[in-house]
Protein backbone atom coordinates (compact mmCIF):
# COMPACT_ATOMS: atom_id res chain seq x y z
CA UNK A 1 0.00 0.00 0.00
CA UNK A 2 1.35 3.39 -0.94
CA UNK A 3 0.61 6.06 1.64
CA UNK A 4 0.56 9.32 -0.20
CA UNK A 5 -1.85 11.66 1.57
CA UNK A 6 -2.88 12.64 5.09
CA UNK A 7 -6.30 11.59 6.39
CA UNK A 8 -7.28 15.27 6.81
CA UNK A 9 -6.40 16.07 3.22
CA UNK A 10 -8.34 13.03 1.98
CA UNK A 11 -11.39 14.07 4.02
CA UNK A 12 -11.32 17.64 2.68
CA UNK A 13 -10.81 16.49 -0.91
CA UNK A 14 -13.79 14.13 -0.82
CA UNK A 15 -15.91 16.62 1.13
CA UNK A 16 -15.30 19.11 -1.68
CA UNK A 17 -16.18 16.59 -4.40
CA UNK A 18 -19.26 15.57 -2.39
CA UNK A 19 -20.37 19.21 -2.25
CA UNK A 20 -19.79 20.32 -5.86
CA UNK A 21 -20.64 17.22 -7.91
CA UNK A 22 -24.08 18.36 -9.06
CA UNK A 23 -25.72 16.72 -12.04
CA UNK A 24 -24.68 13.11 -11.48
CA UNK A 25 -21.54 11.60 -12.97
CA UNK A 26 -19.64 11.82 -9.70
CA UNK A 27 -16.96 9.52 -11.16
CA UNK A 28 -15.99 12.24 -13.66
CA UNK A 29 -15.58 14.72 -10.79
CA UNK A 30 -13.52 12.12 -8.91
CA UNK A 31 -11.20 11.55 -11.86
CA UNK A 32 -10.73 15.28 -12.32
CA UNK A 33 -9.77 15.76 -8.69
CA UNK A 34 -7.82 12.56 -7.88
CA UNK A 35 -6.02 12.06 -11.20
CA UNK A 36 -5.70 15.51 -12.74
CA UNK A 37 -5.44 17.89 -9.78
CA UNK A 38 -4.05 15.87 -6.87
CA UNK A 39 -2.17 13.36 -9.03
CA UNK A 40 -2.76 10.69 -6.38
CA UNK A 41 -3.48 8.08 -9.10
CA UNK A 42 -2.73 7.65 -12.78
CA UNK A 43 -5.48 6.78 -15.26
CA UNK A 44 -4.66 3.05 -15.20
CA UNK A 45 -5.01 2.84 -11.41
CA UNK A 46 -8.17 4.93 -11.51
CA UNK A 47 -9.72 2.70 -14.20
CA UNK A 48 -8.92 -0.34 -12.07
CA UNK A 49 -10.62 1.25 -9.05
CA UNK A 50 -13.74 2.14 -11.05
CA UNK A 51 -13.99 -1.31 -12.61
CA UNK A 52 -13.94 -2.95 -9.16
CA UNK A 53 -16.57 -0.40 -8.04
CA UNK A 54 -18.84 -1.31 -10.95
CA UNK A 55 -18.81 -5.00 -10.08
CA UNK A 56 -19.59 -4.64 -6.38
CA UNK A 57 -22.86 -3.66 -4.75
CA UNK A 58 -22.93 -0.08 -3.51
CA UNK A 59 -22.74 3.13 -5.48
CA UNK A 60 -19.86 3.95 -7.76
CA UNK A 61 -19.26 7.28 -6.03
CA UNK A 62 -18.89 5.80 -2.56
CA UNK A 63 -17.12 2.61 -3.72
CA UNK A 64 -14.47 4.66 -5.54
CA UNK A 65 -14.11 6.84 -2.42
CA UNK A 66 -13.51 3.78 -0.23
CA UNK A 67 -11.04 2.08 -2.59
CA UNK A 68 -9.12 5.30 -3.29
CA UNK A 69 -9.04 6.26 0.40
CA UNK A 70 -7.76 2.80 1.33
CA UNK A 71 -4.94 2.98 -1.20
CA UNK A 72 -3.93 6.43 0.05
CA UNK A 73 -4.07 5.92 3.81
CA UNK A 74 -5.52 2.53 4.78
CA UNK A 75 -8.86 2.06 6.55
CA UNK A 76 -8.74 5.54 8.09
CA UNK A 77 -8.34 7.02 4.63
CA UNK A 78 -11.25 4.92 3.35
CA UNK A 79 -13.45 6.08 6.23
CA UNK A 80 -12.47 9.75 5.77
CA UNK A 81 -13.20 9.55 2.03
CA UNK A 82 -16.59 7.84 2.51
CA UNK A 83 -17.76 10.21 5.26
CA UNK A 84 -16.50 13.29 3.40
CA UNK A 85 -18.25 12.19 0.22
CA UNK A 86 -21.55 11.58 2.05
CA UNK A 87 -21.91 14.60 4.37
CA UNK A 88 -23.01 17.26 1.82
CA UNK A 89 -25.60 14.96 0.18
CA UNK A 90 -26.86 13.92 3.62
CA UNK A 91 -27.42 17.55 4.64
CA UNK A 92 -29.02 18.34 1.28
CA UNK A 93 -31.43 15.38 1.32
CA UNK A 94 -32.38 15.71 5.01
CA UNK A 95 -33.14 19.40 4.44
CA UNK A 96 -35.17 18.46 1.34
CA UNK A 97 -37.17 16.06 3.52
CA UNK A 98 -37.86 18.81 6.06
CA UNK A 99 -39.11 21.17 3.34
CA UNK A 100 -41.17 18.43 1.64
CA UNK A 101 -43.04 17.62 4.86
CA UNK A 102 -44.18 21.24 5.30
CA UNK A 103 -47.86 21.07 4.31
CA UNK A 104 -48.09 24.55 2.79
CA UNK A 105 -45.30 23.92 0.27
CA UNK A 106 -46.75 20.55 -0.80
CA UNK A 107 -48.85 21.69 -3.82
CA UNK A 108 -46.11 23.74 -5.46
CA UNK A 109 -43.39 21.24 -4.47
CA UNK A 110 -45.40 18.38 -5.97
CA UNK A 111 -45.88 20.27 -9.24
CA UNK A 112 -42.18 21.14 -9.48
CA UNK A 113 -41.18 17.58 -8.57
CA UNK A 114 -43.40 16.16 -11.32
CA UNK A 115 -41.24 18.17 -13.72
CA UNK A 116 -38.06 17.03 -11.96
CA UNK A 117 -39.15 13.37 -12.12
CA UNK A 118 -39.78 13.64 -15.87
CA UNK A 119 -36.38 15.25 -16.46
CA UNK A 120 -34.72 12.70 -14.16
CA UNK A 121 -36.20 9.92 -16.33
CA UNK A 122 -34.61 11.53 -19.40
CA UNK A 123 -31.30 12.07 -17.60
CA UNK A 124 -31.14 8.49 -16.29
CA UNK A 125 -32.09 7.11 -19.72
CA UNK A 126 -29.29 9.16 -21.29
CA UNK A 127 -26.78 8.03 -18.65
CA UNK A 128 -27.59 4.34 -19.13
CA UNK A 129 -27.73 4.73 -22.90
CA UNK A 130 -24.16 6.05 -22.81
CA UNK A 131 -22.93 3.36 -20.41
CA UNK A 132 -24.55 0.69 -22.56
CA UNK A 133 -23.04 2.05 -25.77
CA UNK A 134 -19.60 2.03 -24.18
CA UNK A 135 -19.59 -1.32 -22.41
CA UNK A 136 -21.92 -3.71 -24.25
CA UNK A 137 -20.48 -5.96 -26.92
CA UNK A 138 -21.76 -9.09 -28.60
CA UNK A 139 -24.87 -11.26 -28.52
CA UNK A 140 -24.35 -12.61 -24.97
CA UNK A 141 -24.38 -9.09 -23.52
CA UNK A 142 -27.59 -8.23 -25.38
CA UNK A 143 -29.27 -11.43 -24.15
CA UNK A 144 -28.40 -10.73 -20.50
CA UNK A 145 -29.53 -7.10 -20.69
CA UNK A 146 -32.91 -8.20 -22.10
CA UNK A 147 -33.19 -11.10 -19.62
CA UNK A 148 -32.61 -8.75 -16.66
CA UNK A 149 -35.14 -6.22 -17.98
CA UNK A 150 -37.75 -8.97 -18.48
CA UNK A 151 -37.07 -10.43 -15.02
CA UNK A 152 -37.97 -7.06 -13.51
CA UNK A 153 -40.78 -5.80 -15.72
CA UNK A 154 -42.44 -8.87 -17.31
CA UNK A 155 -41.85 -11.90 -15.09
CA UNK A 156 -41.78 -9.67 -11.98
CA UNK A 157 -39.56 -12.04 -10.02
CA UNK A 158 -37.98 -9.11 -8.18
CA UNK A 159 -34.52 -7.57 -8.19
CA UNK A 160 -32.92 -10.16 -5.91
CA UNK A 161 -33.95 -13.23 -7.94
CA UNK A 162 -33.27 -11.53 -11.26
CA UNK A 163 -29.79 -10.63 -10.04
CA UNK A 164 -29.10 -14.13 -8.70
CA UNK A 165 -30.46 -16.04 -11.72
CA UNK A 166 -29.37 -13.84 -14.63
CA UNK A 167 -26.13 -12.93 -12.84
CA UNK A 168 -25.20 -16.60 -12.33
CA UNK A 169 -26.02 -17.43 -15.97
CA UNK A 170 -23.98 -14.48 -17.23
CA UNK A 171 -20.95 -15.30 -15.09
CA UNK A 172 -21.24 -18.92 -16.28
CA UNK A 173 -21.45 -17.79 -19.91
CA UNK A 174 -18.23 -15.84 -19.41
CA UNK A 175 -16.62 -18.67 -17.40
CA UNK A 176 -12.87 -19.12 -17.70
CA UNK A 177 -11.90 -21.10 -20.82
CA UNK A 178 -8.92 -23.36 -21.05
CA UNK A 179 -7.12 -20.90 -23.29
CA UNK A 180 -8.53 -17.52 -22.44
CA UNK A 181 -7.89 -14.83 -25.03
CA UNK A 182 -5.37 -12.38 -23.68
CA UNK A 183 -6.68 -8.86 -23.05
CA UNK A 184 -4.19 -7.48 -25.58
CA UNK A 185 -5.58 -9.74 -28.31
CA UNK A 186 -9.12 -8.73 -27.47
CA UNK A 187 -8.18 -5.08 -27.70
CA UNK A 188 -6.62 -5.68 -31.11
CA UNK A 189 -9.70 -7.51 -32.34
CA UNK A 190 -11.87 -4.69 -31.09
CA UNK A 191 -9.70 -2.09 -32.83
CA UNK A 192 -9.91 -4.10 -36.06
CA UNK A 193 -13.69 -4.28 -35.74
CA UNK A 194 -13.83 -0.49 -35.79
CA UNK A 195 -12.39 -0.29 -39.32
CA UNK B 1 -39.07 6.41 16.01
CA UNK B 2 -40.75 3.03 16.19
CA UNK B 3 -40.05 2.58 12.48
CA UNK B 4 -36.27 2.96 12.75
CA UNK B 5 -35.38 -0.75 13.12
CA UNK B 6 -37.53 -1.55 10.06
CA UNK B 7 -35.92 1.32 8.11
CA UNK B 8 -32.47 -0.05 8.94
CA UNK B 9 -33.42 -3.58 7.86
CA UNK B 10 -34.98 -2.45 4.58
CA UNK B 11 -32.18 -0.10 3.54
CA UNK B 12 -29.38 -2.47 4.51
CA UNK B 13 -31.09 -5.12 2.33
CA UNK B 14 -31.65 -2.70 -0.55
CA UNK B 15 -28.02 -1.58 -0.52
CA UNK B 16 -26.85 -5.02 -1.62
CA UNK B 17 -29.07 -4.85 -4.73
CA UNK B 18 -27.37 -1.70 -6.07
CA UNK B 19 -25.15 -3.51 -8.57
CA UNK B 20 -23.88 -0.89 -11.00
CA UNK B 21 -25.92 1.90 -9.40
CA UNK B 22 -28.95 2.82 -7.37
CA UNK B 23 -31.49 2.41 -10.18
CA UNK B 24 -31.10 -1.38 -10.03
CA UNK B 25 -32.64 -1.37 -6.56
CA UNK B 26 -35.57 0.93 -7.41
CA UNK B 27 -38.21 -1.77 -8.13
CA UNK B 28 -37.49 -3.52 -4.83
CA UNK B 29 -37.36 -0.16 -3.04
CA UNK B 30 -40.84 0.57 -4.37
CA UNK B 31 -42.13 -2.81 -3.15
CA UNK B 32 -40.66 -2.31 0.34
CA UNK B 33 -41.46 1.38 0.86
CA UNK B 34 -44.86 1.61 -0.85
CA UNK B 35 -46.41 -1.86 -0.66
CA UNK B 36 -44.88 -3.59 2.38
CA UNK B 37 -44.36 -0.72 4.83
CA UNK B 38 -46.63 2.04 3.46
CA UNK B 39 -44.03 4.68 4.36
CA UNK B 40 -44.64 6.72 1.19
CA UNK B 41 -47.05 6.69 -1.73
CA UNK B 42 -45.76 5.64 -5.12
CA UNK B 43 -45.78 9.27 -6.30
CA UNK B 44 -43.93 10.49 -3.19
CA UNK B 45 -41.22 7.87 -3.73
CA UNK B 46 -40.74 8.99 -7.34
CA UNK B 47 -40.50 12.59 -6.09
CA UNK B 48 -37.95 11.75 -3.39
CA UNK B 49 -35.88 9.67 -5.82
CA UNK B 50 -35.96 12.57 -8.28
CA UNK B 51 -34.85 15.02 -5.61
CA UNK B 52 -31.78 12.79 -5.21
CA UNK B 53 -30.88 13.55 -8.82
CA UNK B 54 -30.50 17.22 -7.82
CA UNK B 55 -28.19 16.49 -4.92
CA UNK B 56 -24.41 16.71 -5.18
CA UNK B 57 -22.50 13.57 -4.21
CA UNK B 58 -24.11 10.13 -4.20
CA UNK B 59 -27.65 10.50 -5.60
CA UNK B 60 -28.84 7.56 -3.54
CA UNK B 61 -28.55 9.69 -0.41
CA UNK B 62 -32.27 10.07 -1.17
CA UNK B 63 -32.56 7.25 1.38
CA UNK B 64 -31.90 9.93 4.03
CA UNK B 65 -34.94 11.88 2.84
CA UNK B 66 -37.06 8.75 3.17
CA UNK B 67 -35.73 8.38 6.73
CA UNK B 68 -36.41 12.05 7.47
CA UNK B 69 -40.00 11.78 6.22
CA UNK B 70 -40.70 8.58 8.15
CA UNK B 71 -38.86 9.19 11.44
CA UNK B 72 -37.17 12.61 11.49
CA UNK B 73 -33.43 13.42 11.55
CA UNK B 74 -32.58 10.24 13.48
CA UNK B 75 -34.39 8.24 10.81
CA UNK B 76 -32.37 10.05 8.13
CA UNK B 77 -29.12 9.14 9.86
CA UNK B 78 -30.23 5.54 10.40
CA UNK B 79 -31.14 5.11 6.73
CA UNK B 80 -27.90 6.67 5.49
CA UNK B 81 -25.76 4.44 7.72
CA UNK B 82 -27.80 1.32 6.95
CA UNK B 83 -27.53 1.99 3.23
CA UNK B 84 -23.87 3.01 2.94
CA UNK B 85 -22.02 1.16 5.72
CA UNK B 86 -22.61 -2.57 4.94
CA UNK B 87 -21.73 -2.32 1.24
CA UNK B 88 -18.88 0.02 2.20
CA UNK B 89 -17.35 -2.64 4.44
CA UNK B 90 -17.83 -5.23 1.68
CA UNK B 91 -16.14 -2.97 -0.90
CA UNK B 92 -13.25 -2.33 1.48
CA UNK B 93 -12.73 -6.06 2.08
CA UNK B 94 -13.15 -7.18 -1.53
CA UNK B 95 -11.00 -4.25 -2.71
CA UNK B 96 -8.09 -5.55 -0.66
CA UNK B 97 -8.74 -9.14 -1.72
CA UNK B 98 -9.20 -8.16 -5.37
CA UNK B 99 -5.56 -7.14 -5.75
CA UNK B 100 -4.56 -10.61 -4.62
CA UNK B 101 -6.92 -12.16 -7.15
CA UNK B 102 -5.15 -10.82 -10.24
CA UNK B 103 -4.61 -14.34 -11.56
CA UNK B 104 -7.92 -15.83 -10.41
CA UNK B 105 -9.64 -16.73 -13.71
CA UNK B 106 -13.18 -16.14 -12.41
CA UNK B 107 -12.37 -12.52 -11.64
CA UNK B 108 -12.70 -11.55 -15.30
CA UNK B 109 -15.80 -13.76 -15.63
CA UNK B 110 -17.54 -11.94 -12.79
CA UNK B 111 -16.66 -8.53 -14.19
CA UNK B 112 -17.72 -9.39 -17.74
CA UNK B 113 -20.86 -11.24 -16.66
CA UNK B 114 -22.20 -8.65 -14.23
CA UNK B 115 -21.72 -5.68 -16.58
CA UNK B 116 -24.71 -6.46 -18.87
CA UNK B 117 -26.81 -7.67 -15.92
CA UNK B 118 -26.22 -4.37 -14.12
CA UNK B 119 -27.31 -2.44 -17.21
CA UNK B 120 -30.42 -4.63 -17.61
CA UNK B 121 -31.37 -4.19 -13.94
CA UNK B 122 -30.95 -0.41 -14.24
CA UNK B 123 -33.08 -0.27 -17.38
CA UNK B 124 -35.73 -2.45 -15.73
CA UNK B 125 -35.68 -0.07 -12.76
CA UNK B 126 -35.90 2.90 -15.07
CA UNK B 127 -38.99 1.46 -16.80
CA UNK B 128 -40.73 1.05 -13.40
CA UNK B 129 -39.59 4.56 -12.41
CA UNK B 130 -40.68 6.05 -15.73
CA UNK B 131 -44.19 4.60 -15.37
CA UNK B 132 -44.54 6.70 -12.22
CA UNK B 133 -42.87 9.80 -13.64
CA UNK B 134 -44.29 9.96 -17.18
CA UNK B 135 -47.98 10.73 -16.78
CA UNK B 136 -48.96 13.18 -19.55
CA UNK B 137 -47.69 15.06 -22.61
CA UNK B 138 -45.77 17.66 -20.61
CA UNK B 139 -43.78 14.97 -18.78
CA UNK B 140 -43.13 13.10 -22.06
CA UNK B 141 -41.78 16.30 -23.59
CA UNK B 142 -39.59 17.09 -20.55
CA UNK B 143 -38.13 13.57 -20.49
CA UNK B 144 -37.39 13.54 -24.23
CA UNK B 145 -35.87 17.03 -24.22
CA UNK B 146 -33.64 16.16 -21.25
CA UNK B 147 -32.58 12.87 -22.88
CA UNK B 148 -31.59 14.68 -26.09
CA UNK B 149 -29.95 17.61 -24.31
CA UNK B 150 -27.83 15.34 -22.09
CA UNK B 151 -26.76 13.23 -25.07
CA UNK B 152 -26.06 16.11 -27.43
CA UNK B 153 -24.58 18.83 -25.20
CA UNK B 154 -21.98 19.07 -22.45
CA UNK B 155 -24.12 21.33 -20.27
CA UNK B 156 -24.39 20.12 -16.65
CA UNK B 157 -27.68 18.12 -16.44
CA UNK B 158 -28.58 19.81 -13.14
CA UNK B 159 -29.61 22.89 -15.17
CA UNK B 160 -32.08 20.85 -17.24
CA UNK B 161 -33.51 19.39 -14.04
CA UNK B 162 -33.90 22.83 -12.46
CA UNK B 163 -35.53 24.07 -15.67
CA UNK B 164 -37.93 21.12 -15.56
CA UNK B 165 -38.79 22.03 -11.95
CA UNK B 166 -39.80 25.53 -13.08
CA UNK B 167 -41.83 24.18 -16.02
CA UNK B 168 -43.46 21.65 -13.69
CA UNK B 169 -44.28 24.33 -11.13
CA UNK B 170 -46.35 26.13 -13.76
CA UNK B 171 -47.63 23.35 -16.01
CA UNK B 172 -48.08 20.32 -13.73
CA UNK B 173 -50.22 21.67 -10.87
Amino acid sequence: MNKKASVGEIFLTFLTIGAISFGGGVVAYLRNSLVKQKKWFDDVEFLEITSISNTLPGLNATNVAILAGDRLAGWLGATAALVGMCIPAFVFMTAAGMVYSEQHVRPIANAALRGVAAAATGLLAATWFQIGKKSLRGVYDAIFVVAAILGITYFKIGVLYTLLIVGALAIFAYRPRRSPPKPAEEEEEWLKSLH
Amino acid sequence: MAEIPALIRVFAYLSFLTIGGGMAAFPEMKVQIVQVHHWLTSEQLVHVYSTGQMSPGPNMMMVAEVGQLVAGPLGALACAIAFFLPTGVLTFGVGRLWNKLVNWPWRASIQKGLAPVAIGLALGGLIIFGKGAITNWVTIALALLTFLAVNRTKINPVFFILGAAVVGGFALR
